[in-house]
Formats: structure tokens, sequence, C-alpha cells
């Protein structure tokens, strides 16, 4: 498809389809959306049309089961038109290899189905306040229990994780790190079923209550923040849950079935929406704290004891496949628009395009562009082949394109001058999106480290 | 141990050792405990095992304990073998 020979997803076509939508329905709404902070509803829906939360749900299960060759290519696409609207995609893609990788066939079916459709929203929950790869310091203790298990931590950062209905926590058990399925939707202390608004179903706005309004520390109730002229329709970031608080009404479908987050008496799943980030700032991020949150025996995902080195490290892998593939498109995005400003700004007698310095910065931007694309390309392919040597070309890169994409957008913002520091620059946007780039999945430091430690692999 | 299982054990010890060309270990030598593997090596050696022998371990075998020598992870290849023949 997306690498020029297979189908599209949801589209049926080629590249080129998947490039039309991001043009028509994305790039030229992404500004509206980092000035609200959220992404509208409607979008949510459409990306569920095109089948993009399930790309890499197996076909079998309802998904587009792309490879990742063809989910670099589409991540790239649609970070090229909205960096957050990649991210809110990445990061349920993540989930969803989670579980196609490591779930029981019990739970594959009964989640990859929703996740595929985006009826069920899904976020990643590793990083802690004091944690974040370095998973030696997980705080967030799973303890075991009759019949399942119980939750206590917090995690922080999550993107997507402000609507989202199900959440892969990891936590510390007593013989190691441990992968768990969290819903959303818990038991309130009277037994009662609270279910997160999904998918951005419009009416998840009216879950918001003014305590839980309080509590993400949103002035107002309802409506997006910011006032960025987009229509209306937006859902609010996040989608606050707090025990004690009046019954959420169930919007349009639901999370899963009732009973999957335990017995009564658990409430303990408290979602609390982010806002003012430097960049990825639709990207729906929130906070989770888990207070005696209690789970069934098969919440477990993958090998219990053993999620550190399988589950995380394969969900990371596509998050950084993820991470890279959307550094392309911010690299592409950069890149056109520098050429087109530099090419009609007046400058002198000619245009900002006649200044060698600029060339060189757009020599730069290009070159940059095509290397990441094909170190992507690359981990992709590698990834196809279920090559072990894969996870490293992975965190090459991501390490690479997130550094190129950071530089990129700052020479391109350079390039833009005023213009690139206005309210609403695609440049200036992709600036601070980049920044962020450089810290997800593993910072650049850190990717430095373990690619170093490959290459010196073997010796001591 | 049969010869399809010292084949597999030689296959394993060798892809080891091309990561690791200076290392030196017997087949019953716990690699981890070593200390010469890296930080990623594990998930390397599920990737490596499950693509060269087609094999899907299942979780309940996946652990430091069925990886951390060749000859641990020969039984695994063997076990996971055996259980899809039986299927």
């Amino acid at each position: 498809m997306l690498t020029g020979e297979r189908p599209a997803p949801g589209t049926g076509t080629d590249r080129v389809a998947v490039r039309r939508v991001v043009d028509a329905e994305i790039a030229p709404h992404a500004a509206a959306f980092d000035a609200a902070e959220a992404v509208p509803a409607r979008l949510l829906h459409r990306l569920a049309e095109l089948g993009w939360w399930g790309a890499l749900v197996p076909a079998g299960d309802g998904g587009l089961g792309l490879d990742s060759a063809g989910f670099a290519a589409l991540h790239e696409e649609v970070g090229r038109g909205c960096a957050s609207v990649r991210a809110l995609l990445g990061a349920h893609s993540m989930v969803c290899w989670a579980i196609s990788r490591w779930g029981s066939p019990a739970q594959r079916a009964h989640w990859l189905p929703e996740l595929a459709t985006g009826r069920v929203r899904a976020g990643f929950g590793l990083t802690e306040p004091g944690a974040g790869t370095d998973t030696a310091a997980l705080a967030c203790r799973a303890v075991r229990r009759p019949g399942g298990w119980r939750l206590d931590g917090a995690k922080t950062w999550i993107t997507g994780g402000a609507g989202a209905a199900l959440f892969l926590i990891f936590a510390r058990a007593d013989d190691g790190v441990t992968a768990f399925l969290v819903p959303a939707e818990t038991l309130s202390s009277a037994g009662t079923t609270r279910t997160s608004g999904t998918a951005g179903i419009p009416g998840s706005a009216g879950t918001r209550t003014a305590e839980t309004a309080r509590a993400a520390g949103i002035p107002g109730t309802a409506g997006m923040r910011g006032s960025a002229g987009t229509p209306g329709t937006a859902e609010i970031p996040g989608s606050t849950r707090i025990p004690g608080t009046a019954e959420i009404p169930d919007s349009a479908g639901t999370a899963g079935p009732s009973g999957s987050a335990g017995p009564s008496g658990s409430a303990g799943v408290r979602v609390t929406a982010r806002s003012g980030l430097l960049g990825l700032r639709a990207g729906l991020v929130a906070d989770v704290s888990l207070d005696g949150c209690l789970l069934p025996a098969d919440a477990v995902l993958g090998p219990a004891g053993f999620a550190a080195p399988t589950v995380l490290i394969g969900a990371l892998d596509v998050g950084r496949l993820s991470v890279a593939s959307g550094c392309v498109g911010i690299l592409q995005a950069c890149l056109d628009a520098s050429v087109d400003h530099s090419a009609r700004r007046r400058h002198g007698a000619g245009t900002l395009s006649d200044r060698q310095l600029v060339r060189r910065m757009i020599a730069d931007l290009a070159t940059d562009t095509a290397a990441a694309r094909l170190l992507c390309a690359e981990a992709a392919r590698l990834r196809d082949a279920g090559d072990p040597d894969s996870l490293v070309a992975t965190w090459r890169a991501k390490y690479f394109a997130a550094a190129a994409a950071q530089r990129g957008a700052a020479a391109a913002v350079q390039i833009h001058g005023a213009a690139g520091c206005a309210a609403g620059s695609l440049v200036g946007r992709c600036y601070r999106d980049a920044k962020v780039m450089e810290l997800i999945e593993g910072s650049t430091e850190v990717e430095q480290l373990v690619i170093a430690d490959e290459a010196y692999r073997g010796r001591r | 141990m049969d010869t399809v299982e010292l084949a597999a054990g030689a296959d394993i010890r060798g892809f080891i050792a091309a990561g690791f060309p200076d290392a030196r270990f017997a087949d019953t030598d716990d690699i981890f405990q070593l200390g010469f593997v890296s930080s990623l090596f594990a998930m390397q050696l599920v990737l490596f095992l499950e693509r060269h022998f087609a094999i899907q371990i299942p979780n309940e075998q996946l652990s430091l304990d069925n990886l951390r020598s060749v000859a641990a992870m020969t039984g695994l290849v063997a076990g996971c073998r055996r259980a899809a023949g039986a299927c």
C-alpha cells in the first residue's frame, strides 16, 4: 500500500489516497487542534472509518493488518499533517500490537475488534512521576489477591489517556514487571458501573462535571480551550473520572463487559487531563492514578513477571517506529513549507531562495528527510522479517529522525522569520512538536546509550 | 538429546556467538549472569528463536529461566515443537 504497491488503509488505493485524506481533512485543521488542545470527535470517527485505529490489528480480528512498512508510511503521512493525531494513533497502536502479539485468545477476542474500530481507544501506561524508561525504578505495585490483582500507583504523560477506555499498565509484581489490561471503567463502591465515553463519541463532553473539570485544572466546564475558531464539536480533552462523582452515562458503545474491572468495591482508576504542553498539544495527554484498583487474574497481558523484556520492549518498538515515521512527516512538512516560503518571499532584488545560506538549510532538510525515511523503511523491513536486529534499527531510526526533525524544524522557523513565530504557524508548531519527539518513547540520550551499547556488544 | 536438539543447540549457540564474538560460554552457563548480554538481548533471543525455529513461545514458557542458557533454550524449543506437533 503505502509503499506504493499494496492497498492503502481504508481507502482501497495507495499512498496517494492517504495523502489526499491528510491534506484535505487533517493538515488544514492541525493549528486549530493545537490551539484547542483537542481533536474533534468527528475526526476521531473519521479515523475509525478509515480503519486507521486498527492499522496493526490483524485483518482476521477486524483491523487493517498492515505490515510495518505500511504502518510507517501511514504514520509518516498523518504525522506530516498533525503530530498530535499521529501520536494518538501511535499510542493506540502500541496497545493493539501488544494484545495482538501477547494476548490470550480470550483477550484478543475481547479487545481487538473494539480497538480496531476505535470504539475503544487505548493508552499506554509506563512513565511514572519518578520513572521513565528505566523499569527498575517503577513504583507502581501489583499485588496478588484472591481471584486477581490489586494495583496501586501513578502513571503520567499517557498520550490519548483522556478519553481512553483501556490502559496497558506496567507494574512491579513480586516476580518482576508485569503488564495489565486495565479498563477505564470501574465499579464504584456502590457497585455502579461507570463507563467512560469512548472513541470521542459526542456526549463524552457531557460527562464532565464541575468537580472533574476542577480536578483537570480546566476552568469552565465545556467547550474547547483556546479560541482557534474550530467548530465547537471537539471533544473536551480528558474525561476525568473520579471515584464518588455522579454516575457517568454510557454514551455510545462501551469499553467492555462490566465486571472486567473486578469485583465490586474497586474504584481505583482516575484519569486527569494535562494541558498547556509544549508540543503534541492535541494528544489528549493524561495522568492516571490507580488506587486499590482491583483486577481479575486474566487482566495480565503476556508473561507475568517477564513483561519488561517482552511486552514492554515490543510495544515501545512499535511506538518508536510511529514516532520516527512521524518525524519524517514533520521534516517533509518543514521542507515543503520552507521551499514554498523562501521561493515566494521577496528579499532585496530577488527572493529568500536566492540566498545561499537559505539554500544550505534547504539542502540539509531535504537530505535529513530522505535519510530519516530510509532508516524507518529499514527498521520496518527488519521488523516485518522478524529479524532480531529490528529492535536496534528502530532505535536508530527514532534517534536520527527525532534529532533531525528538531534541527529541521528550527531551520524552518529561521527561514520563515517572524511568520514562523506567529500563532498558528505550521513550522512553529512543528518546532514545538519535534522537541517533544526527542523525549518520548526514549529520549535522545537514552537512544545514544542503547545504540552505543549495541556497538560495543561483546566487549566489556 | 537427539540429533534435532543437538542441531538446535548449535544454532542457538551460533546466534549468541555472532552477537558476542568475544564471549566464552558453555551450553549450561547462565549467559545473563555472565553479564555480556545487552538490555535488548532477551527480546532479541525471543525474536530469533521464534523466527529460526518457526515456533511461537507461549506466554507461560516465557521466562528468564528458559532463556538463560543454550541448554535451557534448546529445551524450550523442543517443548514448543512437541506442543505444535501434538496439535
